[in-house]
C-alpha cells in the first residue's frame, strides 16, 4: 500500500465567533497520487486545503503530513517544505518584477546557495514551459502563464505535494487547459502528490480520486468515473457531471442503451460510435 | 434595428509613447442591439476588458467613436458620465468592491448618485435585491457578513439599481459552484425579460454562452473576427482553439464522431445533441 502524505485524523474546524466547518472529517492522500476535490461554495473544501499545510490548524483531531503534526510550530516549516500551496488569483502570489526572481523568492528567504537557486529556478521553470520567460516581467503576462509561474515558485522548492485551491477559476480556456496539463505532467514524471481543488467537473473528471464534500462531510471519495455515474446524486449535492455524461444520461432517460462511462470527449464518441455504426 | 451602443473604428492604445506602446483595440467596430443577450469571449489579454470599458466611458477612446443611442458619447462634456447611469458595468470579482456600512446602502449608492428622490431610491433597493437573488433580511447586515456568493449578488444588485438599459457583466459567475452560477444566470435573465434590457456577458466558459446568449462575438489580438449566433461562431473550432479558446464538450464530441465519418450537424448544447442523437438513434431500424 502507497504511504499516506497527508492524514486528516477526525478533524474538527471551526473558525473563531463560526459555526464548525469540518467535523471528525477523516481523508487520507496517498503520495503520489492525483486528487481533485469538489463541492458547493461554502462546503469546507479550501479550509481542508488550508488545513493541509499548517495556514490553519485543527481544533480538534490532527493533520498529520509525512508523518509531522501540523500544530507543531516547531516543525511547521517542515510541514511547508512539503506541501506547496497554490491560489486561486495569481496577482495575489506574485512578489517580483522579474519572473525568475519570483520563482527564487522563497529559496532565497531559506539561504538556499546561489548555484542552487539558479539550478532549481531554470528547472522549474523548464518544467512548467516558462523557460522562455525567465526575465519577462509577470504583470505582463497572462492569467495561465502567471499561474504557471507561481507553481514554478512552488516546484522550485521541491515539495512532495501541490494543493491549489480553485487554480483555473480566473483563467481562460487556454490557461485552464495550461494549468491542467502541467499539473499532468509534475504528477506522472515527478511523481509529485497533487491536491485540486476546483468547480470544474471537466478539470475533476482528469484526477485518478474525486472526493465529493457537503457540509463538511465527504459524500464521495472514489475515481471520477464512477462519482459521475451518479447524475441525480451529484445535482443533488448542488453539483453537476461534465457534458459528455450529460449527453449520454439524456440518451438513456429516453430509452436508449448506452453506458455511462464515456467521460472524455473521446471515450464519449467512441461509445456513442458504437451505437451508431450499427 | 440601430444598434443601442457601439464603437465606430475604436483604437486604445496602452502606455504610447513608451517602449511598451501597443494597441489593445485596432479599429473595432463593435454592436449591441436593444434588447439582445451578447456573450463576449476572448482569451485574456484579448483586448475584451479594454472594449467593455469604453462602452460605458471608463476609458477614453485612442482614437475612433463610442456610440450610445447613435451619439458619440465623448463628443459633448458630461455626457459620458450621464452614460454610465445607462450602461451598467458589474466588473469582475465584484464583492471586492463593496464598502458601505449596510447591504441597503450599497446598492443605493447608484441611484443616490443619480439624485433620485428617497422614495424611488427606496423601490429601486429592493427591487435590484430582488432581481438578484437577496432577501429583504440582508439588506440591514452589513456587507461583510455576507457569504462570497451574497457579496455577488449585493454588488450586482448596485448596478441593476441604476436601471441600466445596457447591463454589462465580466464574468459573473466565475468562483462560483454550478448552483451558484445558474442562479446568478437565471436573475439576470429576469432582469433581462423584465427590463428588455440589452445585455452584454463575458465568459470563459463557453458551455455557459453557448446556452445563454443570441449572439456572440470574438474579440482576439484587439479586432473582432468573429460575430454570430452561438451555432455559426461555433462552427469554427479550429479557429476558436487558435485564438485560445474553445467549443462546448457536446460540440467536440459531435465533430469526433463527424471526423469518423457520421453525418451530423453542428450542436452547441446538451439539450440540442440529445434531440439530435435521439431522432438518429430511433429513426434507425434496430
Amino acid at each position: 500500500m502507497a504511504k499516506n502524505l497527508i492524514e486528516f485524523q477526525d478533524v474538527s474546524f471551526a473558525y473563531e465567533e463560526g459555526a464548525t466547518v469540518l467535523e471528525h472529517y477523516n481523508l487520507e492522500i496517498a503520495a503520489g497520487s492525483f486528487v481533485a476535490i469538489l463541492g458547493h461554495n461554502g462546503c469546507g473544501k479550501s479550509t481542508a486545503a488550508k488545513l493541509m499545510n499548517g495556514i490553519l490548524v485543527p481544533t480538534q483531531g490532527k493533520v498529520l503530513v509525512d508523518g509531522i503534526d501540523t500544530a507543531d510550530e516547531d516543525t511547521l516549516l517542515e510541514v511547508r517544505r512539503r506541501v506547496g500551496m497554490v491560489f486561486q488569483n495569481p496577482d495575489n502570489q506574485i512578489v517580483s518584477n522579474v519572473v525568475e526572481e519570483d520563482v527564487a523568492f522563497a529559496l532565497e528567504n531559506l539561504g538556499v546557495p546561489p548555484e542552487e537557486i539558479r539550478r532549481r529556478v531554470d528547472e522549474a521553470l523548464a518544467m512548467v514551459g516558462m523557460t522562455e520567460y525567465t526575465t519577462h516581467a509577470p504583470h505582463l503576462l497572462s492569467g495561465g502563464q502567471k499561474q504557471r509561474i507561481a507553481i514554478a515558485g512552488v516546484i522550485a522548492m521541491q515539495p512532495a505535494c501541490i494543493v491549489l485551491d480553485e487554480p483555473t477559476a480566473m483563467l481562460d480556456p487556454v490557461g485552464r487547459r495550461e494549468v491542467l496539463s502541467t499539473l499532468t505532467q509534475l504528477n506522472r514524471e515527478l511523481g509529485i502528490t497533487v491536491v485540486l481543488i476546483t468547480h470544474h467537473m471537466d478539470e475533476a473528471a482528469q484526477a485518478q480520486r474525486l472526493v465529493v464534500m457537503q457540509d463538511g462531510v465527504i459524500r464521495k471519495d472514489a475515481p471520477p468515473r464512477e462519482v459521475f455515474q451518479d447524475v441525480e446524486g451529484m445535482a443533488e449535492m448542488g453539483l453537476t457531471v461534465p457534458e459528455t455524461i450529460q449527453l449520454l444520461d439524456g440518451l438513456r432517460k429516453a430509452g436508449i442503451d448506452v453506458p455511462l462511462e464515456g467521460l472524455s470527449v473521446e471515450e464519449c464518441a467512441d461509445e456513442l460510435y458504437e451505437l451508431m455504426k450499427k | 434595428m440601430e444598434p443601442i451602443i457601439e464603437t465606430k473604428k475604436l483604437t486604445h492604445t496602452y502606455s504610447a509613447g513608451t517602449p511598451f506602446e501597443h494597441n489593445a483595440l485596432t479599429e473595432v467596430d463593435f454592436c449591441a442591439y436593444p434588447g439582445e443577450y451578447l456573450g463576449v469571449i476572448g482569451h485574456t489579454g484579448s483586448g475584451k476588458s479594454t472594449l467593455i470599458q469604453h462602452l460605458n466611458g471608463l476609458l477614453k477612446p485612442t482614437a475612433g467613436e463610442v456610440c450610445f443611442q447613435g451619439e458619440d458619447i465623448w463628443a459633448v462634456k458630461g455626457r459620458a458620465r450621464q452614460v454610465r447611469f445607462q450602461v451598467g458595468l458589474v466588473f469582475q470579482y465584484p464583492e471586492y468592491q463593496l464598502f458601505e456600512e449596510t447591504v441597503y446602502k450599497d446598492i443605493a449608492f447608484g441611484p443616490t448618485n443619480m439624485k433620485l428622490d428617497k422614495k424611488e431610491i427606496d423601490r429601486r433597493v429592493r427591487t435590484s435585491a430582488e432581481f438578484a437573488g437577496l432577501s429583504d433580511d440582508l439588506l440591514q447586515v452589513s456587507p461583510f457578513e455576507l457569504s462570497g456568493g451574497q457579496k455577488r449578488r449585493a454588488a450586482i444588485a448596485g448596478v441593476i439599481a441604476m436601471e441600466p438599459s445596457v447591463l454589462i457583466l465580466d464574468e459573473p459567475t466565475a468562483g462560483l459552484d454550478p448552483v451558484g452560477r445558474e442562479e446568478i444566470l437565471d436573475n439576470i435573465r429576469q432582469y433581462h425579460n423584465a427590463k428588455n434590457a440589452t445585455v452584454i456577458l463575458v465568459s470563459h466558459s463557453m458551455e455557459e454562452v453557448a446556452r445563454t446568449v443570441d449572439r456572440i462575438t470574438v474579440v482576439n489580438d484587439g479586432i473582432l473576427p468573429m460575430t454570430g449566433t452561438p451555432a455559426e461562431v461555433f462552427a469554427h473550432d479550429r479557429e476558436l482553439r487558435e485564438m485560445g479558446l474553445d467549443v462546448p464538450q457536446v460540440t467536440q464530441v459531435f465533430r469526433a464522431l463527424r471526423e469518423r465519418g457520421i453525418d451530423l450537424p453542428s450542436v452547441y448544447t446538451v439539450e440540442d445533441a440529445v434531440r439530435v442523437l435521439r431522432q438518429r438513434l430511433e429513426a434507425a431500424p434496430c
